[in-house]
């Protein structure tokens, strides 16, 4: 192969490492970022054709310097020899344009490629407009239904058990739909300063999704002897952290650094489980500004 | 009181403390009281022998627990433990035929062994709990009813979390979780009804008896797993087969590396 034509084979190589990474921006902002297996497709693709074309200009680009090192300096009395330092500039001359089309793809290929690493950056969230996390669901008179969308009766909420419930009517898959419910025996309750009256019956409800990471709270720790065993405790099954259902799910174990939000109960004149206001504090991991608002509807 | 009736009433209390230890040693090691008699006594008086001496210096007399030991008189209530009352014959069943109970030190982790009563004795004691103040009656699964498939994802849903997926066990903050593939049919509705020492009870109204019929059938289909990946490592899950992953594959890598080496030397 030719010089040139190697030349000419990294330049086009280059320029499809520039279309795949395009490629890989386009089907991640079409929000088929699903389609993972596409997206491998277009990165590994122009990694691989990054590799080749770094392999061929290594092999046809680049050992002509080595040899030229080791050459002696040509004796100026050699005329033949001056013919061809004559023909090496002509031809560096006329190499110009695909020099400057090189080094084109070159940039191309990594300004693509850098764009196509950077992008998926964007899907980490708002940086400085955090609203969306405070949004939830609840509001006062909202009843909590169970999976099945039957309303939760406070009378067959019993202790030693919990159970999982979602607002009537509204969304489920926000991140502060669901709630964890246990009834506690009410003489051990001890709740923060400011929350009376929010747990009739000694039933408690808190969000079900971890202040750590965000996984659901899918554990609960129920001790058949509290005088000799451990307390009652909700358990994030991703990461051990443990919170204290009796004392407005303070961490009692694990990595979370926020108690579990709670949401206030009230029992209507029917005996079914309704809100009776916003959930205590923002669900979920956390983010800037966490502590310092409540959310909202 | 004089030398001579000094020295009789030493020598009758060293008796006296050497009858109580002969006694003590003339006890089975593990300290289990078998109620003399057999098959001659009724059901009701087994159950009550066998409670009175192997169960009521924790549970107290009749059943009703005990919040603080008390260490004198007669009826000694040697340690802490919770009420029987309304248990039913479920919970004892269980605890006795898994061999959890009776423990050795109260408040620590009821662990599976072999069961310390025999089965007549076992449904002696049931019954006599039972008497306390009622509760639920042994179950009776079906797991030829519940289809495997279901059950894997009720168990997924309901007890995954602590027992891992094919029921191998584990760790949680205070305790640690049982392997399953022991237990039978019966043990595994009964550990789902009553909740055993941490894990929290669940109630009809939580899982059903035809889910529950579901959540058994898996957990006995589990024990054999297709490993249709050929060894199954313990069937723990991604760490192991990613630690299997690591060793082979390096060593292949190494090797490979090794062999490239040499030929280059060459």
């Amino acid at each position: 192969m030719s010089r040139r034509r190697a030349e000419l084979l990294v330049a086009v190589l280059l320029l499809g490492v520039a279309a795949c990474a395009v490629m890989f921006i386009v089907v991640y902002a079409q929000s088929w970022a699903h389609l993972t297996q596409y997206l491998a497709l277009c990165l590994g693709g122009a990694l691989a054709l990054l590799g080749a074309a770094l392999i061929l200009a290594g092999e046809k680009l680049f050992p002509a310097e080595e040899e030229a090192v080791e050459e002696d300096y040509p004796p100026t009395e050699h005329p033949m020899e001056q013919y061809e330092a004559n023909q090496l500039l002509a031809e560096t001359a006329e190499r110009f344009t695909r020099k400057r089309l090189l080094a084109g793809a070159a940039t191309a290929a990594g300004a693509a490629l850098g764009a196509a690493l950077v992008v998926p950056a964007a899907s980490l969230g708002p940086l400085l407009d955090t609203k969306s996390f405070y949004y939830s669901p609840w509001r006062r008179d909202r009843r909590l239904v169970n999976e099945d969308g039957r309303p939760l009766r406070a009378e067959e909420i019993e202790e030693g058990t919990f159970y999982t419930a979602y607002p009537e009517g509204a969304y489920r898959d926000e991140l502060a739909a669901p709630l964890v419910v246990v009834r506690l025996d009410p003489e051990e309750l001890e709740m923060p300063a400011g929350r009376e009256g929010w747990t009739p019956r000694g039933i408690v409800a808190y969000s079900k999704i971890c202040t750590h990471a965000g996984c659901a709270i899918a554990l609960y720790r129920d001790p058949k002897f509290a005088a000799a065993e451990p307390g009652p405790a909700l358990v994030c099954p991703c990461h051990y952290s443990t919170f204290d259902p009796a004392r407005g799910a303070e961490v009692t174990f694990g990595p979370a650094g926020r108690p579990l939000p709670q949401l206030p109960l009230l029992v209507d004149s029917k005996g079914d489980l309704r809100a009776a206001g916003q959930l205590s504090g923002p669900v979920g991991p956390a983010f800037w500004g966490v502590r310092t608002r409540r959310p909202s509807a | 009181m004089s030398r001579g009736r000094r020295q009789a009433l030493l020598a009758a209390v060293l008796l006296a403390g050497l009858g109580v230890a002969a006694v003590a040693l003339a006890a089975p090691p593990s300290g289990i009281v078998h109620v003399p008699g057999g098959s001659k006594i009724s059901r009701r008086q087994l159950g009550a022998g066998l409670f009175a001496a192997n169960c009521a210096s924790c549970h107290g007399p009749m059943g009703e627990g005990v919040e603080r030991a008390n260490n004198r008189g007669a009826g000694a209530t040697t340690a802490q433990g919770p009420s029987l009352r309304g248990v039913g014959e479920l919970a004892p069943d269980f605890y006795l035929r898994t061999g959890r109970m009776p423990l050795n030190h109260a408040g620590e982790e009821p662990e599976r062994q072999r069961p310390f009563f025999n089965s007549r004795e076992i449904a002696a004691l049931s019954s006599y709990v039972a008497s306390f103040g009622g509760g639920p009656k042994v179950p009776d699964p079906h797991p030829d009813f519940g289809s495997p498939a279901e059950g894997l994802s009720l168990f997924t849903e309901h007890c995954a979390g602590c027992h891992q997926v094919v029921g191998e066990g584990g760790y949680v903050p205070g305790a640690k979780v049982p392997v399953l593939q022991h237990a039978n049919a019966t043990e595994i509705a009964e550990a789902v009804r009553t909740g055993p020492f941490l894990m929290p009870k669940f109630p009809k109204s939580q899982i059903g008896e035809e889910d529950l019929n579901k959540i058994v059938a898996y957990v006995l289909a589990s024990r054999h797993p297709d490993d249709e990946g050929g060894l199954g490592i313990g069937h723990l899950g991604p760490v192991p087969e990613g630690v299997v992953a690591w060793l082979v594959a390096g060593f292949a890598l190494t090797g490979v590396c090794v062999l490239i080496g040499s030929r280059l030397k060459r």
